[in-house]
């Protein structure tokens, strides 16, 4: 019998603002514990939140990109119960009106695209976190995380597999750093996942579903979801019945534990925040946001496509893996184009980009705003190979010594000794020389034996240490011995 | 010496003339609140060196730079503004320790003014209560008849001005808290409208209700104390940014041609008749002032008190839950585990009334209650402040009384919290609108008690509600009275 997986994500994106989102407090990760909390961080008796317009933007950049609704008019809430990373007793989030709704977000899994439908994203404030090792017996709080913006997305739960979270998981991850949102370091839990997974008959309602808390890897996503869709059929075919209830990913063990069922869920006791005005966005405000937007993936993707027919579907994908590199893409074309036009101008730097940077910047673990060289060095590059003065597998030694050491492109030829030589009587020279040397393969070659022709043309390589312009060598040769 | 009879704006002008120093001035109201603090027990804490240090400042300003209206005058505080360096306890025991680290915007605004701080005065804990006796510090008496109460909860700043123990008091007022106790003590007492001033360092009650205001002896004196305190800060989202009105130089405008509309449901039944003669009598007084008197309807009015006590304690139990004993105040000796933290910690540091309150909110908010409770009030508030708009087509300010009855005995209404909460059917739904009410001495009730009137303006009116009020007392002198034993 076949079961049927039914996964919904709700992802937490911490927002790249400087400072949180009730104060002015810096956001940066890794400071002293409490170095970076306010009065108002600290809860302090009288203090009160002032919404960071920041954090508003980057929810409007989302609710743009995925196509979603803005909310003329949200409300801030308070999210009621005590915990001591959480200062207030309260968190400030949104619930009944969040600021983006609706939308979706389009990924490939495998060779098919898959849309899966956004229900909501909506700005709430990070909490604290608890320290529980430094201190024997006790636990600290560090409240430098608390008031963090996050913009926590929604999906509807349309994934059917662990593949398909984990696309995307990875496809929203590279929008918001695409848009500029979020920074994505998991690591530092920038972006955090939590999976609620249930399983069910193909066409049967909807099954229960338990809630997997606070993923911070793909991996980890993964994992999880594996393991409790297991366990949930497990538990259902061995005549169980799935509890609803809160779980977490114990990385260690590689399964997920119950943390707290759904009978001890508190009540939050959710109302508007009487302390913050209701979130009012104009048209206005979306026009403007719309304008500083840079061009979207799914935009880019279609674009290369139609102007580009050559690319396959997988360059197009790497040229599209994250904003910089699509920007650093257009920058190299449009600086090429400055010398050479044609439909080839993009092709060749497609495979400058996909080729010889990408396996540079795999094999350094590098991203690509990190790339030693600059588009204006691979552009110089190309026009270097155009016009003759290097060959192409000069070029890429060429590449790789600007990868190691800064300078100019034209310095790197030189100082790697790699201009082809294109002077004509130069070549003539040497080709005089090679022929007067090699009287066997010219009889050869005159007997009507074209292999000696290939032979010569070896020795007047040789004789330049291979910096001939080939195309030169050979119709000089022909001419010479012709003649 | 009598300096303690001069109003605020009499202070003030000696102040500037040099007839006496800001440190002589702060000296003598200093010794008055020792002498009086066992018969009142006004304040919950005084610091005479910080207090004069300010003072000897003031006067080293006024020498330099003459002097601002209020440069060099002690201003008390409610304790639950929170003022750097100061203990601001909000009448809790959970806040008994604790010093804020920063300034009130109120306190700043009367610090760039040049102020001196003064003390912070005694209060219901956490603003919650009509009668000052729900303070973790004692009850404050009522400076004409010590065995009364002096209303709530900025009892210790009403107090503090009847018996002259301070020119002027900042208070709050949540759902009467200015305008009751002010009412009860026979001084003067502002609530202005909601947003006026900043509620940034103002330990929160009920967010959406709170407002910082002033208790004096005049209008005039009053009129000097907002200018400073009001004004735009950024810091409280629900602060408006207005430019204030010149409170001062509209008091001389007269009430000639002001209509003055009475709501039918302030002089229905519930109205003691010793509080009803006075007001009459008052209303009396502006006709023959010149103003014209309608009748109004607040048609919802009879609504408010539940509301409130639905809309108060919901926003109350919210704004309390940072009191976990985690970072600052209180904490019990004997946390156990976290639970226990909580739990002890906060048995341990709030009183009855402030637990009822929390409970109550608690409730209202909780699954299956919202809609019934919270969502029900806020849109019973939503009329009751479309009643109000209604009333102001008709007249320009509404009047009638702020309270019942007098001042009531200490003890006499502690066991039956819902009578106590009833007492507030007249100033509860100004709040609930956010609109300006004042109260200001117009006579004496049962065992001569004071009675306080109440003018009610429209939003940002409140230079119109000064100029009316100074009127009055320009033509009358029950806000020049005293209380005996005090003078």
């Amino acid at each position: 019998m076949t079961w049927e997986v039914v996964i919904g994500l709700e992802t937490h994106t911490q927002l790249t603002t400087a400072s949180k989102i009730f104060s002015g407090s810096s956001t940066q990760f890794g400071a002293a514990p409490n170095s970076q909390a306010s009065a108002v961080d600290l809860a302090m008796p009288g203090t009160l939140p002032v919404l960071n317009k920041g954090a508003v933007e980057r929810a409007i950049r989302f609710g743009l990109a995925v196509g979603g609704t803005i909310a003329a008019t949200s409300i801030f809430a308070r999210k009621n119960y005590f915990y001591p990373d959480l200062p207030k007793g309260y968190q400030i989030s949104q619930f009944e009106l969040p600021v983006v709704v609706g939308g979706s977000l389009a990924f490939m899994v495998g060779d098919e695209e898959k849309r899966v439908n956004l229900t909501r994203a909506h700005l709430e404030e990070d909490a604290g976190k608890l320290l529980h090792e430094e201190f024997h017996g006790r636990s600290g709080v560090d409240l430098n995380r608390a008031g963090t913006p996050l913009l926590e997305i929604v999906s509807e739960p349309e994934m059917r597999s662990a593949a398909e979270a984990v696309a995307y998981a990875k496809a929203l991850h590279s929008l918001v750093r695409w848009i500029g949102i979020c920074d994505g370091n998991m690591q530092e839990g920038s972006f955090r996942c939590d999976a609620n997974v249930s399983v069910r008959r193909p066409g049967a309602p909807l099954g229960t579903r338990c809630e997997i808390k606070n993923l911070n890897s793909f991996r980890f996503l993964e994992k999880a979801i594996e393991y409790e869709v297991r366990r949930q059929v497990e538990l259902i075919e061995g005549g169980g019945k799935v509890v609803q209830e809160t779980r977490l990913y114990d990385p260690d063990r590689g399964e997920t534990r119950a943390m707290r069922s759904k009978e001890d869920a508190q009540d939050y006791r959710y109302f508007p925040d009487p302390d913050l005005l209701p979130l009012a966005i104009t048209p206005q405000w979306i026009d403007a946001v719309k304008a500083g937007m840079p061009e979207l993936p799914e935009v880019a993707r279609t674009r290369l496509g139609a102007t580009l027919p050559s690319l396959s579907f997988h360059e197009v994908a790497l040229l599209t893996a994250s904003l910089d590199t699509l920007e650093f893409f257009d920058d190299t074309v449009s600086r090429v184009e400055e010398f050479l036009v044609g439909p080839g101008v993009g092709k060749a730097v497609a495979n400058w980009v996909v080729g010889e940077l990408a396996a540079k910047l795999n094999g350094g673990n590098l991203t690509i705003d990190r790339s030693p060289v600059s588009p204006a060095q691979v552009a110089k590059l190309i026009q270097r190979v155009t016009d003759g003065t290097i060959s192409n597998r000069g070029a890429k030694s060429v590449f790789a010594d600007l990868w190691d050491h800064a300078g100019e492109v034209d310095q790197s030829i030189e100082r790697l000794d790699l201009q082809q030589i294109s002077d004509a009587g130069a070549i003539e020279a040497t080709i005089d020389q090679v022929l007067a040397a090699n009287a066997k393969q010219v009889d050869d070659y005159r007997a009507g034996k074209e292999k000696a022709f290939n032979s010569l043309v070896g020795q007047v390589m040789k004789a330049t240490k291979g910096q001939a312009n080939p195309a030169q060598v050979n119709e000089i040769l022909r001419r010479k011995l012709a003649g | 010496m009598t300096l303690h009879r001069d109003s605020l704006a009499q202070l003030s002008a000696k102040l500037a003339k040099k007839e006496v120093s800001s440190v002589e001035l702060t000296r003598h109201y200093l010794a008055r609140i020792e002498a009086q603090q066992a018969a009142l027990n006004a304040f919950i804490t005084v610091d005479a060196e910080k207090s004069l240090a300010q003072a000897a400042a003031a006067d080293a300003r006024i020498a330099k730079a003459g002097a601002a209206p209020l440069t060099g005058i002690p201003i008390a505080h409610k304790d639950l503004f929170c003022a750097k360096g100061w203990r601001t306890t909000c009448g809790s025991k959970i806040l008994s320790n604790f010093i804020a680290p920063y300034d009130a915007h109120v306190i700043e605004q009367f610090d760039r003014a040049g102020a001196v701080l003064l003390g912070k005065t005694n209060m219901d804990e956490f603003a919650m209560g009509s009668s000052n006796e729900n303070s973790a510090f004692g009850p404050v008496r009522n400076p004409w008849d010590t065995a009364a109460v002096p209303g709530g909860s900025s009892g210790g700043s009403a107090a503090a001005v009847a018996a002259m123990l301070a020119p002027a008091a900042t208070g709050t007022d949540t759902g009467g808290s200015i305008r009751q106790p002010a009412s009860f003590t026979g001084v003067s007492g502002l609530r202005p409208t909601y947003g006026r001033v900043s509620r940034y360092g103002m330990v929160a009650f009920a967010s959406s209700l709170d407002q910082g205001g002033v208790l004096a002896r005049s209008a005039e004196d009053m009129a000097l104390v907002l200018g400073v305190m009001a004004g735009y800060d950024e810091r409280d989202s629900t602060c408006i940014d207005r430019p204030k009105d010149n409170y001062v130089g509209g008091l001389g405008n007269g009430v000639k041609g002001l209509r003055i509309g009475l709501p039918k449901e302030y002089f229905a039944s519930g109205l003691s008749q010793d509080v009803a003669g006075p007001i009459h009598a008052a209303i009396e007084e502006y006709r023959r002032l010149g103003a014209t008197v309608v009748e109004v309807s607040l048609p919802n009015q009879a609504l408010s008190v539940p509301v409130y006590y639905v809309l108060a304690p919901a926003e109350a139990s919210s704004n309390l839950s940072r009191y976990d004993g985690v970072r600052y105040g209180h904490r019990t000796d004997q946390p156990g585990d976290l639970m226990q933290l909580y739990k002890k910690t906060r048995a341990e540091g709030f009183g009855p009334e402030v637990k009822r309150r929390i409970m109550i909110g608690a409730y209202v908010l909780s699954h299956g209650y919202y809609d019934a409770y919270y969502l029900k009030a806020q849109k019973i508030r939503r009329l009751i402040a479309g009643d109000f708009a209604q009333a102001f087509t008709r007249c320009d300010l509404i009047m009638g009384p702020a309270a019942p009855s007098v001042a009531y005995d200490l003890g006499s209404k502690t066991t039956d919290p819902v009578r106590m909460y009833l007492d507030d059917l007249y100033t509860i739904p100004i709040n609930l609108a956010g609109l300006p009410g004042m109260s200001i001495p117009c006579g004496f009730g049962d065992k001569g008690r004071p009675v306080g009137l109440q003018i009610v303006g429209n939003y940002f009116d409140e230079a119109r509600m000064l100029c009316a009020a100074h009127a009055f007392q320009q033509a009358t002198d029950w806000h020049a009275r005293m209380p005996e034993a005090f003078k």
